[in-house]
């Protein structure tokens, strides 16, 4: 479709081909960072301070990776951020696929409130509840522990999959479960054995969703967590930074290893990924 | 059926989950958080209630000042800076060119990023000895303007909030991508025969029609930037001198460091106080606009 039908076509390639340019000098600018973050955690400081900043790296040192990974403990840092981050997958899409159907299915007085009261939970910032959480986690003895973030991370995580699961719930058809009941088969199971397996796509939006909030979050782990036997990617890169101030490899290292996991599932899933992102945005 | 449903056992099953969860972590600290705003408590031993003492301290503390007016900076930098881009890009990669779908996959790259790895890696471009920034600038002659750019009370400000406003771009540009998608085509069709150009048709039908999705945007760029917290936390800390200082991060040392839960309190009240309220004049100004169209 031309919408350019006025315009001389000379005039229209000229115009297109600038077009052009400025797209592709944006996606140079989106994806420089990593390129650049990529080829320093392959080089040893004379290269980045000096000899090749931008280059490709001349001799590629994978012993960054290994300083990071042992000497730098990014490998039980990553190991921490994939408990805690799986952790509050699990937890998140079972509590809010029961609460899901409850509010959508069920019939029972303050559905809608119930509801609303929820969805006011996407308002809040962490903000609020951070100092009040530290505190009880405090007074329960449970900070530096993988419970004090994998219980706040599942819990602000909630609200969102409730909204998504709810949505995609209206939407199922109802007969089976119908037709379920009629064969005399309880709550519980048809919940179990009919609902859960239907959602299968919706699991897919959130389990995304959380892994990003979990996987990058920084102000509650910086809070929560001091004892580097629990330090998640994020605070770890942080003292990794401190670390090796002056060796830049190494940190590139830690930053590669702490960003690969999402930049495979974006790879694989970028449709699923850009959805679960802007999803809550256009229902909320 | 509804016999089924109306299970009141199976609902309480359900629910009681995620609402323990939702209550205990969510709705009793906000609680919490407003009760400790009007103590004064070290975080040890027990507080005494002073009323609303620690909001008057607020406005005279000229720390916390700075640091509002800064996330104010930021919230207007972002609808005014930021939102125009993703705009821009939204009506171009919309209008179908060739590897539309590449281009927003490639723009949306940074959201995804972890914070900390986006601050470490712009940590690195403004190092005054060896960042690329620096670098480019002494390449191409113009030695005198490489500079501190993170040390310095001129530039922290500035140099912290343009990979915040950057990082973002890709988000808003999808939101509108998407809802410039969700247009009729029909719409521009009739444009393109009656002899309207792309950007006359951006212009007077695309963006008029995308003002729903525009209201989302700037509220989530607005309280967004109230709320901001991480990359200021990696790249600066607020400082030097608090020069690049926000809410989310004197909120932060002033509890955990200085030992004032009370008065740390009271900001994380303001901050609440301030999205409700910003988002709702948002909103108001949407509306208004429409009303005087019609």
């Amino acid at each position: 479709m031309s919408r350019h039908t006025t315009v001389s076509s000379s005039k229209r390639s000229i115009s297109s081909i600038l077009m052009y340019a400025a797209l592709i000098v944006v996606a140079f600018i989106q994806l420089f960072p990593l390129y650049w973050m990529f080829t320093f955690s392959l080089k040893d400081n004379s290269e980045i301070f000096g000899g090749n900043p931008l280059g490709i790296p001349t001799k590629w040192l994978w012993s960054n990776y290994s300083n990071a990974l042992l000497g730098g403990n990014v490998g039980h840092y990553f190991i921490n951020s994939v408990i805690v981050t799986a952790a509050t997958i699990l937890f998140t899409v079972i509590f809010s696929v029961m609460a899901s159907y409850a509010l959508t299915r069920m019939v029972f007085k303050i559905r809608k409130q119930m509801n609303s009261f929820f969805i006011l939970g996407l308002t809040v910032p962490l903000h609020s509840a951070l100092l009040p959480i530290f505190v009880m986690l405090r007074n329960l003895k449970m900070v530096n522990s993988y419970w004090a973030l994998i219980i706040p991370y599942s819990a602000f995580a909630i609200p969102m999959a409730i909204l998504i699961f709810s949505g995609f719930m209206t939407s199922l058809p109802r007969e089976l479960e119908e037709a379920a009941c009629i064969d005399g088969c309880s709550i519980y199971r048809i919940f179990f054995s009919i609902i859960m397996p239907l959602m299968r796509p919706a699991m897919a939006t959130v389990t995304i969703f959380t892994f990003l909030q979990a996987w990058n979050e920084l102000m509650f782990a910086v809070v929560f967590i001091s004892d580097v036997r629990f330090k998640t990617l994020t605070v770890g890169i942080q003292s990794l930074a401190g670390q090796y101030t002056t060796d830049w490899g190494p940190i590139g290292a830690g930053l590669m290893v702490a960003t690969i996991p999402t930049l495979i599932i974006y790879a694989f899933m970028s449709k699923k990924v850009q959805d679960s992102l802007v999803v809550g945005a256009v229902k909320g | 059926m509804d016999r089924v449903l109306n299970n009141k056992k199976a609902i309480v099953f359900f629910l009681f989950p995620a609402m323990v969860m939702f209550i205990a972590v969510i709705i009793v600290p906000i609680i919490m958080s407003l009760y400790y705003s009007m103590q004064d408590w070290s975080g040890f031993g027990k507080g005494t209630f002073i009323g609303l003492a620690n909001y008057k301290g607020l406005i005279s503390d000229p720390i916390f000042v700075k640091a509002a007016v800064n996330s104010l900076i930021l919230a207007v930098a972002s609808v005014f800076i930021q939102l125009p881009i993703s705009l821009l890009l939204a009506l171009v990669l919309a209008k179908g060119v060739k590897f539309e779908k590449s281009f927003v996959t490639v723009y949306f790259v940074p959201v995804i990023i972890s914070t900390v790895v986006i601050g470490q890696l712009w940590m690195k471009i403004y190092n005054y000895d060896y960042g690329i920034l620096n670098l480019l600038l002494r390449s191409i002659g113009l030695d005198s303007w490489a500079q501190e750019w993170l040390g310095d009370t001129k530039n922290a400000l500035g140099a912290t909030f343009i990979p915040i406003i950057w990082q973002y771009i890709g988000y808003h540009m999808l939101l509108m991508y998407a809802g410039i998608k969700s247009i009729s085509t029909d719409v521009f069709e009739a444009a393109v025969i009656d002899g309207s150009s792309w950007w006359n048709t951006s212009l007077k039908i695309t963006i008029p029609m995308l003002k729903p999705v525009l209201n989302v945007s700037v509220i989530f760029a607005v309280t967004g930037a109230l709320k901001v917290f991480d990359l200021v936390y990696v790249l600066t800390g607020g400082g030097p001198v608090h020069a690049s200082e926000v809410i989310g991060t004197y909120m932060v040392s002033t509890i955990f460091k200085g030992n004032q839960y009370g008065y740390g309190s009271a900001m994380a009240i303001f901050v609440i106080l301030e999205c409700f309220v910003l988002s709702i004049l948002v909103g108001f100004l949407f509306r208004e606009r429409e009303g005087a169209k019609r």
